[in-house]
C-alpha cells in the first residue's frame, strides 16, 4: 500500500515528463501564445564574443513586447553590464543585472567543474523564481546551464513555464558546445548558425547566420 | 601620409606573443613603410605592461590593457589586426573595417579558429599566425576583400514573435 502510495507521484513526474517533452516542448503552446503583456526576458551574458551576440540579437526584439529584461552576469565579468548598458540604452528603466557564479572557468579541470557548478545551481534557483522570467537568452556561456536547468525544471513542475532559448555561437562551425550539446536537450528553441550543424542535430532551427 | 592608424586587440584574455610580435622593430618598420604611423594597443591581461605613448621606427605607440568599450578605437583605426574572439571580429566588421585576424597558435584545435577560417573563406577578413605575420601582413592584397555582410538578428526577432503569437 505505501509502495503504491510511493509510487504515485513518480508516475505522475514520469508522465509529465513525457507529456512535455513530447507535446509541450518546443511548441507555441496555449500556455505560451496566451500570456499577457510583455514578455519578461532574462538574457545570459559571458565574456566578450557571448555578450556581443547576445546583445545584437536582444537589439532586435521589440522593446515594446519585449520587457522587462534582466541580464544574468557571471561573478567574475567586468565589461559585460557596461555593454550591455550602452547597447540598449532605451531600456535603461527596465534593466537589472544580477550576478551568479561561474560554473567553469576556461582551463578549470572537471572534478572541480563538478563543485563550482553545483554551487552555481543553487544560486540559480532564487534567480528564477524571483524573476519569473517567460524566455531566456542564451548564447553559450557555461552560465547557461544552471540557470536552464533550474527553469526546464520549473516548467516541469508547473512552477513558471519558461521558454528557453539557445543561440550557438557563430563561432560553432563544425560542432556544437559543450554548452550546446547540454541544453540541447532542454531548450525549447535551439538555433544554430551554420546549416551543416542543423543536419547533425535535427531539432535546431537554422534560419542563416543570425549575428 | 600621416593618417594610418593601426588598432590591435587581443580581448579580454592574454596573448603576449602577438603584443611582442606588434611591437618589434621589424614590424614596426612595416608600418612604417606602408604609411602607417600611430599603432594603438589593447593589450589584455598579459605580463607587457601597457605605456601611455612612444615613438619607434617612426611609429607613435600607446597601449593599455582593458577598457569597457573599445568602439572608439575601432572607428578611429584603419586597420584593425584581432584575436580570433567572436567578439573582436564581429565589431570590427560591422565597422567595415579592414581585419587582419592573429590565430593564437597556443589555442590550436580550439573552435575560436574556426571562425576566422570560414569569415576569411567568405573574403571577409585575412588571417594569420604570429609567426607569418610580417611576411602575411607585407603581402596582403587589401582589394580583394569583400564587403562584409551582417548577420541577420531580424530572422531571429521574427521567429520569437511568431512563436509567442505576437505580430
Amino acid at each position: 500500500m505505501y509502495a503504491l502510495l510511493l509510487m504515485l507521484p513518480i508516475l505522475l513526474l514520469v508522465a509529465r515528463l513525457i507529456y512535455f517533452y513530447t507535446l509541450q516542448r518546443g511548441r507555441p503552446e496555449a500556455d505560451v501564445r496566451n500570456m499577457r503583456g510583455p514578455r519578461r526576458l532574462m538574457v545570459i551574458l559571458g565574456s566578450g564574443g557571448h555578450t556581443t551576440e547576445a546583445l545584437s540579437l536582444l537589439r532586435a526584439l521589440d522593446t515594446k513586447q519585449y520587457r522587462p529584461v534582466t541580464f544574468v552576469l557571471a561573478e567574475t565579468d567586468t565589461t559585460s553590464a557596461v555593454r550591455a548598458v550602452a547597447a540598449w540604452d532605451g531600456m535603461k528603466d527596465d534593466m537589472k543585472f544580477v550576478k551568479i557564479p561561474r560554473s567553469r572557468e576556461v582551463h578549470q579541470s572537471w572534478l572541480s567543474t563538478l563543485l563550482t557548478t553545483g554551487k552555481a545551481l543553487v544560486s540559480a534557483f532564487p534567480i528564477v523564481y524571483r524573476e519569473k522570467p517567460d524566455i531566456i537568452l542564451c548564447c553559450g556561456p557555461g552560465t547557461c546551464v544552471p540557470i536552464c536547468l533550474v527553469a526546464w525544471l520549473f516548467s516541469l513542475l508547473f512552477v513558471q513555464r519558461t521558454v528557453i532559448t539557445f543561440v550557438e555561437s557563430i563561432c560553432r562551425v563544425q560542432t556544437l558546445s559543450l554548452t550546446g550539446k547540454i541544453l540541447y536537450f532542454f531548450c525549447d528553441i535551439f538555433f544554430v548558425q551554420y546549416e551543416s550543424l542543423s543536419h547533425s542535430w535535427p531539432k535546431a532551427v537554422y534560419l542563416g547566420r543570425l549575428v | 601620409m600621416d593618417r594610418g592608424t593601426v588598432f590591435a586587440t587581443v580581448g579580454t584574455t592574454s596573448f603576449d606573443e602577438l603584443i611582442e610580435a606588434l611591437l618589434s622593430d621589424s614590424f614596426l618598420q612595416i608600418l612604417h613603410d606602408k604609411g602607417y604611423r600611430k599603432l594603438v594597443l589593447q593589450i589584455g591581461r598579459g605580463r607587457i605592461e601597457p605605456v601611455a605613448q612612444e615613438t619607434r621606427c617612426g611609429v607613435e605607440i600607446s597601449s593599455y590593457r582593458l577598457k569597457p568599450n573599445i568602439q572608439d578605437d575601432l572607428m578611429a583605426a584603419d586597420l584593425v589586426i584581432s584575436h580570433a574572439g567572436a567578439g573582436s571580429v564581429l565589431e570590427t566588421l560591422a565597422l567595415n573595417k579592414r581585419l587582419l585576424v592573429v590565430v593564437n597558435e597556443t589555442l590550436m584545435g580550439n573552435h575560436q579558429t574556426e571562425l576566422a577560417e570560414n569569415f576569411a573563406g567568405e573574403g571577409f577578413l585575412f588571417w594569420t599566425t604570429v609567426k607569418n605575420l610580417p611576411h602575411d601582413f607585407a603581402n596582403i592584397d587589401w582589394l580583394k576583400l569583400k564587403k562584409y555582410q551582417p548577420g541577420r538578428p531580424d530572422l531571429f526577432a521574427s521567429y520569437m514573435d511568431n512563436f509567442f503569437g505576437l505580430s
